[in-house]
Parts: C-alpha cells; sequence; structure tokens
C-alpha cells in the first residue's frame, strides 16, 4: 500500500477538474438514466463520485441542469437524490455557488411523496446554513416564498419548514414578508398546510424578536389550535411547549393558558392523548407556579379520561411529572393530589393503562422515600404483582432496583416469588421470554443464597421448554448468571446440571447441552471447558442424531480458542477429523469449517510458543478465566499463553466428571 | 393465585404441552373474542346524570295542529344521548327513545306535508346530536381489517334509526334543499365526511348513501365535498396510511366521476393523477382497488387522452414486494386495456410491455400467471397482433427463458402457448429473434462489465482525488515546519 499512489503525478491534479475524454458527461448521464431503478438508485447514491469526475465546473453547467429537467422519477431515486444535494456544497465550488443546488431541491420539494420533500427540505435547511447572508435574501428567500405561493399543496408544505432557517439572517424588510407568509401558510384551505405550519409553529416562534411572538405567534396559536380538524389542534399542543418558554409568567397565564387549559378538555381524544403525551415538557415550559394552580388538575382529569389511550399516556407521565415537582412541598402534593387517582388507575378497567402505570410507579419510591413507601405504595405493588395481566407484572418485576434501593427487596420477595413463577410458566412464550430477561438482574437483587433456593430450578427447566427462542434464551441467561456468580457457582449448579442433558432421549435437548457449553465455555474460563465440558461434547461427535453431530463440530470450532494446544491437537482434531468423513453433508461442512479454525489457531499458538521463551510465564499465574468476557474481545489472545492448566482443581473436576459419567450409564 | 401455584416440576401438568407451543392463538378463538366487541362513542362523557325520559302521546293520535308541535318536540327528546357501553342504565329510557325514533321514519315517509319550514333546524339538530360524535381510538392498534373483526358502535340501536330517519328526510318528496341549505352546510358535511372513518361497517354503509343524496340534492356543496374527501385521501396516503372508509368514498366518486362534463375541467384531471393514482401506493390496497379501479377506468372512458398518464403512473408505483398488490394492478391494467383506444395504445406499448415482461417472469407463479392471461383476451390480443414487431422482442426474452427455467410447470406450458400466439403473428421476427438470443444476452453482458469498469474507474478517480487533497495539505505542513519528506 505504501507509495502505491505517488503525489501530483496525475495529469489531471492542478486544475482539480475531470479528464474530459475520460468521463463524457453523455456516459454518466446514461448511468443516471438507466432503465434498471436499481441501477439508476446506485448510480444515484455515488452523485458525488459523478460530480468529482465532472469537476465543480461542468457539475454546476451540465449535471445540475440534467437533474433539475430529469425529476420524473421513482421515489427512490428522488429521496437519495434528494439527500445527496443536502452535501454538495463542495462539489459544486464551495458556499459561493451553494445557490446552484436550488433549483433541482425546490422541484423534489413539490413531490407529493412526503419522504422525498422531507428530505428536500431537510437538505434546503442544511445548505440554507451555507449561503452568505446576500446570496440568502438573493437567492433562499425567493425560493422560500415562490414554495409558500405554490398551487398544489405540497410545495406550500415544504416552505412551512424553511422559514425559521432564512428568519434569523434576512433584512427587517424580508423578514416582515417572511412572517407574512407563514401567517397566510397557517390559516391555509388545506388541512396538510395548516398541519404543517402548525407543526413549525413553535421552531418558527423561536426565531422571532419576542415581540412578534406576543403580537403574531400567539394569535396563529390560538388559531390552530382551535381548529376544526383536530390532527391540526393537537399539533398546536407540541408548539405550546416552544412558545410558553418564551413568554414571561404573566404574558403565559394571559396568553398561553386559556388556550392549553381548552386542549387539555378538548372534545377529541386525540388532542387530549398529545397533552397527556407531552405533559413533562409542558410542566417545565410553565414553570412550578402554573403547574400546581392549572397543570394538576388538567392532569388529575386526564388520569380519570374516558378513553383509556388518555389514561395510558397520562399514566405514563406520571413518575417524570412528580419528579418535576419543586422539591419544596413535593411529597405533600403527590400524597394529598397524585397518590389517589394512581390509587384508582391500578385496578383499572383497561391493561394497557395497568401496564403504563406499571413501568413507572416504582420510580415513586425515591421521590417519596421509605416510610411512604411501605405504607403506600407497597400495597400498590403488591396488588400489581397480582394483576392479572402478564405485562403489568412483568413492569413491577423489571423496575424492582428503584425499590431495591429504598427499602431492599425482601419486603417484596414474598409475593415476588410466586410472580416470577407464574410468568415463568405463562402460557404465552412471549412472556416467559421476557422474564428470562429479568432474572440475571434479579438474581443480582435477591442473591446467590434466594436464587439457588427458588429460581435456580426455574432457570434450568427453560432449558428444556417446548419453544426453541426460549430454551435460546434460558442459554444465554446461564451465561449472565456465571458472570454474576462466579465459576465456582457455575461449577457446582449449573454445569453438572446441563452435563447431565447430554444424554436425554429427546435430541432438542441434547442440543441444548451443546448450546449451554458454547456460551458457558467463555464464562467458565479454560479449566472447566477442558476439563468437563470438552469430554462430553466429544462423546456427543458418535450420536445418532445429525443435527447434535453437526453441531458438536459447531461447538468445538466455538470453544477452540479456550482450549490449549494439547486438547486441541489429542483431543479435538481427531473428532473433527472423524466427523469430517461424515456420511452427512452438513456435518461434513461444519467438521471442514471447524478443522480450518482449528488448524489456524493451532499455527498461531505454535507461533507464540516460540516467540516467548517462557509461554506459560504470565498468563497461567493470571488466572483470568474468571473473568467474565465481554462478547465483543477477541477470544483468541488471552487463552494464547496458557499452554499448561492449572493442575490443582484437577482432581476434583475429575470427581465431578466421573458422576457425570455414572448418571450417564445410570440412565 | 400466590400461594396455589404449582411447584416448579408441576409446570408441564398444569399448562399443556400444545398450549406452551402456542405462538399464535387460532384464528378463529380471537375471532369469537372480537365479534362480542362494541365500542361506545368517545363523545360520551362526564353528562352527569341523565334526565329520564317520559313517553310523548302518539303521533297519530295528535290532531293536525298539535301534531307539529309534538314532532318537534319529540325530535328535541331524541337529542337526549345514552351510554351503551353501560348495558343496565336507563333501559327505560332507551327503549322510549327507541320507539319515538321509530315512529319518527314512519311519520315522515308515511305522511305527506310534515316536513315544514320551521321543523327543518330540530330535524338537523337531532341529526347532529346524535351521529356526529369524536370517533373512539381503534381497540386493536393493528386492526387489519382483511382479517380482523370490526369494532361495532355499540349505540348502533339509536344510530341506525338516526340515519334511517335522516334518508327519509333526504328522500322525501317534500324535502326542500334551498330551506335545507340553512342548515346542511360545510361544516355539516365536513363532520359527516370525517365519520366515514368508523369501524363500523354498516355506519359506513348508511354514510354512503346518505353523503350521495347530498352531493345529488345540494349543488352548492358540490365542490367544497370534492375538495374534502381530496384532502381525506391525501391525508391517507402521505399521513396516516389509515382511514376505514376509503372505500365508500371511492364507491360515491366512481359515480360522482361518471357523471363530470366533458371535457374535464383541469381540477378533475389534477385529482386523478395526483390523488387517484397515488392511492394505488397504499399498503391496504386489497380493501378499495375495485373501487379504485373503476374511477379510473371513468375517466378513461371520459377522456381517451388520459390513458397514457395514467399508465405511466401506475408503472411508476408498481410494487416491487407485495405480489398480492401486484396481480391487483395487473387487473386494473386489464380493466384499462379493455377500453383502450389503439393510437392510445402506441403510445404506452413499450414501457408497459417492458413491465408486462418482468410479470411473466416472476417467480411468484399467482403473477405470471395473471399477467399470461392478457393472452386470452381478444382485444389484448388483437392490440398486440398490431404492434407485433415493438411487443415481440421486448418480450421475446423473458418468454423464452421462462419456458426453460420456470418452477412451476403450469407457467411454463401457459408460456409456450404464448409463444406460439406469437410467433403465429410474426413468424419470420420470432425466428431472427430465436437466433440472435445468445448474442443479445452476451451483448448484455458485456455492457454489465463496462458498466463495472467505468465505476471501478469512478473510484479510482475518487480515492486519487481524496489522496491529492491530503497530500497537499501533507506538503503544505511540511513546508511549513520545513522538514524535506520524498
Amino acid at each position: 500500500m505504501a507509495g502505491a499512489a505517488g503525489p501530483g503525478t496525475g495529469p489531471g491534479a492542478a486544475g482539480g477538474d475531470g479528464d474530459d475524454s475520460l468521463y463524457p458527461i453523455a456516459v454518466l448521464i446514461d448511468e443516471l438514466r438507466n432503465e434498471d431503478v436499481q441501477l439508476r438508485l446506485n448510480s444515484i447514491k455515488k452523485l458525488s463520485t459523478i460530480a468529482l469526475a465532472l469537476g465543480v465546473e461542468r457539475t454546476r453547467t451540465e449535471l445540475l441542469p440534467f437533474l433539475t429537467d430529469t425529476i420524473y422519477d421513482e421515489d427512490e431515486v428522488l429521496l437519495a437524490l434528494a439527500e445527496q444535494l443536502g452535501n454538495f456544497t463542495g462539489l459544486v465550488g464551495g458556499p459561493d455557488f451553494a445557490h446552484c443546488l436550488l433549483p433541482p431541491l425546490e422541484s423534489l420539494a413539490t413531490v407529493e411523496e412526503t419522504v422525498v420533500r422531507d428530505k428536500a427540505v431537510e437538505s434546503l435547511r442544511q445548505i440554507s446554513q451555507e449561503h452568505t447572508p446576500v446570496a440568502l435574501e438573493a437567492h433562499f428567500v425567493p425560493l422560500v416564498k415562490r414554495l409558500a405561493s405554490g398551487d398544489w399543496f405540497t410545495s406550500r408544505t415544504s416552505a412551512c419548514g424553511l422559514f425559521s432557517v432564512c428568519y434569523p439572517r434576512a433584512s427587517n424588510a424580508v423578514k416582515a414578508e417572511i412572517r407574512q407568509h407563514f401567517r397566510s401558510l397557517c390559516s391555509d384551505d388545506t388541512p396538510m398546510v395548516r398541519r404543517a405550519a402548525a407543526s413549525k409553529l413553535g421552531e418558527f416562534a423561536k426565531v422571532l424578536e419576542l415581540d412578534s411572538v406576543k403580537s403574531e405567534i400567539v394569535p396563529l396559536f390560538t388559531n390552530l389550535a382551535s381548529d376544526e380538524q383536530d390532527s391540526v389542534r393537537l399539533l398546536a399542543v407540541e408548539a405550546c411547549v416552544s412558545i410558553a418558554q418564551l413568554l414571561s409568567q404573566e404574558d403565559l397565564e394571559a396568553l398561553v393558558m386559556p388556550t392549553l387549559r381548552q386542549a387539555a378538555e378538548d372534545k377529541s381524544w386525540r388532542v387530549r392523548y398529545m397533552v397527556a403525551d407531552k405533559f413533562s415538557e409542558l410542566q417545565k415550559a410553565v414553570g412550578p407556579k402554573i403547574t400546581l394552580n392549572d397543570l394538576i388538575p388538567a392532569f388529575q382529569n386526564l388520569l380519570k379520561d374516558c378513553e383509556a389511550e388518555v389514561r395510558a399516556a397520562a399514566a405514563h407521565k406520571v413518575k417524570e411529572l412528580c419528579e418535576n415537582l419543586p422539591a419544596e412541598g413535593r411529597e405533600t402534593i403527590i400524597m394529598n393530589q397524585i397518590l389517589p387517582f394512581i390509587k384508582e388507575l391500578v385496578s383499572d378497567t383497561n391493561q394497557h393503562v395497568k401496564s403504563a402505570l406499571a413501568s413507572v410507579i416504582m420510580g415513586l419510591s425515591t421521590i417519596l422515600g421509605k416510610e411512604n413507601t411501605i405504607e403506600h405504595l407497597l400495597p400498590l405493588f403488591l396488588a400489581q404483582l397480582k394483576d392479572e395481566c402478564p405485562e403489568v407484572r412483568l413492569n413491577i418485576i423489571s423496575n424492582l432496583d428503584c425499590v431495591n434501593e429504598v427499602i431492599g427487596i425482601r419486603q417484596l420477595s414474598q409475593s415476588l416469588l410466586p410472580a416470577i413463577v407464574e410468568l415463568a410458566e405463562d402460557a404465552k412464550w412471549r412472556v416467559r421470554l421476557a422474564i428470562i430477561e429479568y432474572m440475571p438482574l434479579l438474581a443480582g437483587q435477591l442473591g446467590m443464597e434466594f436464587f439457588d433456593e427458588k429460581l435456580n430450578s426455574l432457570c434450568m427447566a427453560w432449558l428444556v421448554d417446548h419453544v426453541y427462542a426460549i430454551r435460546e434464551a434460558a442459554t444465554n441467561n446461564l451465561m449472565k448468571l456465571v458472570q454474576k456468580f462466579g465459576t465456582e457457582w457455575a461449577q457446582n449448579t449449573i454445569v453438572p446440571k446441563v452435563l447431565v442433558m447430554a444424554n436425554d432421549p429427546n435430541y432438542l435437548h441434547r442440543m441444548t447441552t451443546l448450546f449451554c457449553i458454547n456460551v458457558l465455555s467463555e464464562a467458565c474460563g479454560q479449566e472447566i471447558t477442558t476439563k468437563q465440558m470438552l469430554p462430553i461434547v466429544l462423546k456427543m461427535a458418535g450420536d445418532q442424531v445429525a443435527n447434535v453431530r453437526f453441531n458438536v463440530a459447531k461447538s468445538l470450532q466455538k470453544i477452540g480458542p479456550i482450549l490449549d494446544t494439547d486438547a486441541l491437537q489429542e483431543e479435538v482434531k481427531p473428532v473433527l477429523q472423524k466427523l469430517g468423513q461424515d456420511e452427512d453433508m452438513d456435518v461434513k461442512y461444519f467438521a471442514q469449517e471447524a478443522i480450518s479454525a482449528v488448524a489456524q489457531r493451532l499455527r498461531k499458538l505454535d507461533c507464540s510458543a516460540k516467540a516467548s521463551e517462557e509461554p506459560s510465564a504470565r498468563g497461567a499465574d493470571k488466572n483470568h478465566f474468571l473473568r467474565p468476557r465481554g462478547p465483543g474481545e477477541d477470544t483468541g489472545k488471552g487463552p494464547a499463553h496458557q499452554l499448561h492448566g492449572n493442575t490443582r482443581d484437577t482432581l476434583a473436576q475429575l470427581e465431578i466428571a466421573e458422576l457425570v459419567h455414572f448418571s450417564q450409564s445410570g440412565d | 393465585m400466590s400461594s396455589s401455584s404449582p411447584p416448579v416440576g408441576a409446570a408441564s401438568a398444569a399448562i399443556s404441552a400444545s398450549e406452551k407451543v402456542d405462538g399464535f392463538t387460532r384464528k378463529s378463538v380471537r375471532k369469537a373474542q372480537r365479534q362480542k366487541r362494541s365500542q361506545g362513542s368517545s363523545q360520551f362523557r362526564s353528562q352527569g346524570s341523565q334526565a329520564e325520559l317520559h313517553p310523548l302521546p302518539q303521533l297519530k293520535d295528535a290532531t293536525s295542529n298539535e301534531q307539529q308541535e309534538l314532532f318537534c318536540q319529540k325530535l328535541q327528546q331524541c337529542c337526549i344521548l345514552f351510554d351503551f357501553m353501560d348495558s343496565v342504565s336507563d333501559l327505560k329510557s332507551k327503549e322510549i327513545k327507541r320507539a319515538t325514533l321509530n315512529e319518527l321514519v314512519e311519520y315522515v315517509s308515511t305522511n305527506r306535508g310534515v316536513i315544514v319550514e320551521s321543523a327543518y333546524s330540530d330535524i338537523v339538530k337531532m341529526i347532529s346530536a346524535n351521529i356526529f360524535r369524536t370517533l373512539p381510538p381503534s381497540d386493536n392498534p393493528d386492526f387489519d381489517p382483511e382479517e380482523d373483526e370490526p369494532t361495532l358502535e355499540a349505540s348502533w340501536p339509536h344510530i341506525q334509526l338516526v340515519y334511517e330517519f335522516f334518508l327519509r328526510f333526504l328522500e322525501s318528496p317534500d324535502f326542500q334543499p334551498s330551506i335545507a341549505k340553512r342548515y346542511i352546510d360545510q361544516k355539516f358535511v365536513q363532520q359527516l365526511l370525517e365519520l366515514f372513518d368508523s369501524e363500523d361497517p354498516r355506519e359506513r354503509d348508511f354514510l354512503k348513501t346518505v353523503l350521495h343524496r347530498i352531493y345529488g340534492k345540494f349543488l352548492g356543496l358540490r365542490a367544497f365535498i370534492r375538495k374534502q374527501i381530496n384532502n381525506i385521501f391525501l391525508r391517507f396516503i402521505y399521513e396516516t396510511e389509515h382511514f376505514n372508509g376509503v372505500a365508500e368514498l371511492l364507491e360515491i366518486l366512481g359515480s360522482i366521476i361518471n357523471g363530470f362534463a366533458l371535457p374535464l375541467k383541469a381540477e378533475h384531471k389534477q385529482f386523478l393523477m395526483k390523488v387517484l393514482i397515488p392511492m394505488h401506493t397504499a399498503k391496504g390496497l386489497a380493501l378499495f382497488h375495485a373501487q379504485l379501479a373503476y374511477c379510473v377506468v371513468q375517466f378513461l372512458e371520459k377522456d381517451t387522452t388520459l390513458t397514457e398518464p395514467v399508465i405511466r403512473g401506475l408503472l411508476k408505483f408498481w410494487p416491487k414486494t407485495c405480489s398480492q398488490k401486484e396481480v391487483m394492478f395487473l387487473g386494473e391494467i386489464e380493466e384499462i386495456l379493455d377500453v383502450i383506444e389503439p393510437t392510445q395504445f402506441k403510445k404506452i406499448e413499450e414501457p408497459l410491455f417492458k413491465q408486462i415482461s418482468k410479470c411473466v417472469s416472476s417467480s411468484h407463479f399467482q403473477v405470471a400467471e395473471r399477467a399470461l392471461y392478457f393472452w386470452n383476451n381478444e382485444y389484448i390480443l388483437s392490440l398486440i397482433e398490431e404492434n407485433i414487431d415493438k411487443i415481440l422482442p421486448i418480450m421475446f426474452g423473458s418468454l423464452y427463458k421462462i419456458s426453460k427455467e420456470h418452477w412451476n410447470p403450469t407457467i411454463v406450458a401457459l408460456v409456450y402457448n404464448v409463444l406460439k400466439t406469437l410467433m403465429e403473428m410474426n413468424g419470420k421476427l420470432f425466428d431472427d429473434l430465436t437466433s440472435s438470443y445468445k448474442a443479445e444476452r452476451q451483448r448484455e453482458k458485456k455492457k454489465e462489465l463496462e458498466r463495472e469498469e467505468l465505476w471501478k474507474k469512478l473510484e479510482e478517480l475518487k480515492l486519487k482525488k481524496a489522496l491529492e487533497k491530503q497530500n497537499s495539505a501533507y506538503n503544505m505542513h511540511s513546508i511549513l515546519s520545513n522538514t524535506s519528506d520524498e
């Protein structure tokens, strides 16, 4: 690679322009016009390469006009084009020529497909920043005005997103014009345009002078918030957040609050939902005083709204609302004005509402402190742990850490256990899957002893579940548990049970053993892998079922990096070679793969053994197999020095191996 | 629940294995559950305690002087709404309202001269009070109209009668649009159109007839109605992708288009090209494709010059991954070809048959089959025959390839028939194409290689330029720091 491209030898280097004879525009344009959409799309995605070949001059005079003229293509192609053009300034000669990019983007901003239009607007916004103030007024602002007064709604919709980027840098006269255009779009005939204007209202308000905000934006806001279409009204709620941040408390009370109060009681549930959904933002924007006077009562109404959607959205915000209350008096407000409503929601008729609440309610315990939690919240937690809907129970269990910090988990463990056991055996496998994922977290909080006593058997039962996804998750769960509790625990509780399954009459269970070994070997380290797991894997190479045999090959490949040369050479290699001669095609294939992987590994080990005089000096002492290894880490490096295992535990391990052996033969 | 949960070992006994394997509950079970679902209106809330209804005397028993007064009283009585989600409350009052509504329906349809000017206000007020409501959120957020049973309107026992009454009112010989337009105005129609999103098909069916009558009787509202439908469709296509009443609205439009005067106004053409054609991209096309195709064909029957833009539009939005939709598109193309004029056909034959050639070689046999069925259509065959010199070269490659490679024997058989037909149309051309087939393939391959070469060169150039930039920056740096670097 070094010296391959000598600098400054290319013929076109001086001018920076492309070589005309090599890349005639016709050829390139042919590519952009190819009949096959996919090829056309590929070409557009590499438009920058084409522009580079043409040089800045010809990109401006030939390529861009072509692109502007031929904008009638599949939306996918147009989307790619809109995206490319946003980063094209350098390719047309820098900021001085950025305005050359406006014509094609202007056409793109008028197409029907929303995705394309949005992307064109995004690119236009990007390019607007590269314009000088003069160029902005000469080229960009006229474009915005053209779009804003376009015939078809699409161009007017696009214009809405461009006002805020050109306003701050425009002269006062132009500013007035821009405001005028925005005003007329806010009362456009087409609801699509009003929606676009409403959704940009907040953004536009932020770049306006405060006086204009009060005199112009607020009336627009009030109008949009009482639009006949609820889809427009609900967008005004979003704008409310931005506008409220700009105004003083008095102005806020006089100009915005009447509208917000009205929105919270709108006849359309969509608008009320929006208020609930944006509640935290609104709360922060209006400040503590108005929150107490207005928002809390509004929130109470939302919590008992007639539509479950609205109640659920509000329930989601309970924790944030409480957190954001001023510290002084917070506890009283929550206890008197929020908690009574929450208690109602615990027995709501709609499961989405209950589960929304369950996902945040635990967070209240840190805010309310130990005593209140025990007295008021704990009964709610316990009720939710017994809820008929599994999602509610899951949400409670998944947030146990919050409570753990405040009152410790023991308070809950009596109710927790039945809930966990029931979820673990739920008829829906997705529920079982979800609870498995919380096992490592639970294990950490409940402690090893409690876990061994109550939950370990569940974890082992999942390994023989009927659904593969559950067995798979259970396997990964074991790995995480080992990372948490350490290798010694693994050796005593998990590994023997996993290995026993190697003799199960059901081949799916035998395969589970292999899958467990795949993930556990890393967590357990060389010692256990070599002494306990490897013999079982090797033995399974003689299984009747081909699926098991090729999984043996895969497993051997997987655990190869953990084993030392002796094991690889003496034990793994012969077995793989035998599998390589298997009658089954797949077994042969995976055996071959494994053989080459093992061979590579052996070569590596060989090299490092030669390179170092004392191969085991550093590695063996480090005892680093106790350290759990992250999935991204290169497993090929660590054990390279570990040519000789630690012999101390050999006896004990042999004993276990024999136990396993006995139980096998007794089966 | 907590204390009686079985120990882990008994788990498999507690829940049968088949239940555990579940994944998906059986559809029939789900459907049975869903059928019972119904919804109340979202508007119905915190109305407080209801005034109990007291039965009024029968209209037929009243003297003709009193009748008008009583009629209005009854209309006002029917403005009171009841909560049907609560099936035990206000039973008596609900029954009184139902009986009254029945009586009102009967009254306006059997008596002449009862719809007097003073009654219009009360009539429209009663209708508005009952049917205009915020539709509740869908019970099933991923409601699939093709699979799932719709959620039915709980207050249907009353609402149905109100719609019935509304229709009788509109259809009554006494009905006078000139008076009614004071009450049935743009705002009224706007709210009516929003109801088309109702999940209850019974309601949408009534709405369809009602809107059709209004469109027919209120000339002043026609442009407004069309524009609002336009907006609903645009929102459906580009914003929400969800609106339950698309098929019903299209059905109304079908008859509206039928009545368009010639030459077509620009507004109508724009509606075709910018709304109806993009509508083909919708996910749930299957639900309203028949109505949509009908509208499109109506347009083409009115004005044949629209054929080219329409077909090009369809080709632009041709489905790439959804075979089911592809079959629908092919169906629509056949409907269009059925009415196409030979001069128009010439304008689009090339792009169209390139697409058809892709369709016949689809590995989805239904798509291939649908496209090959074009050759069973006499009129299309005659068009092909007239233009065989153009069409055969486009089709030949893929037909030849499928006849050798397609996995489905039915398709292969069909392709042989098509090849035979085409051969009979122009044997000479067919032979030429057969003999040049290989050369053609090779030329394509060569072109492919050239393209790759071109892009490789372009990439190299890009790399070189990037390197140059780097080097010049580096050289600058070297000069500044005064160290020579070869």
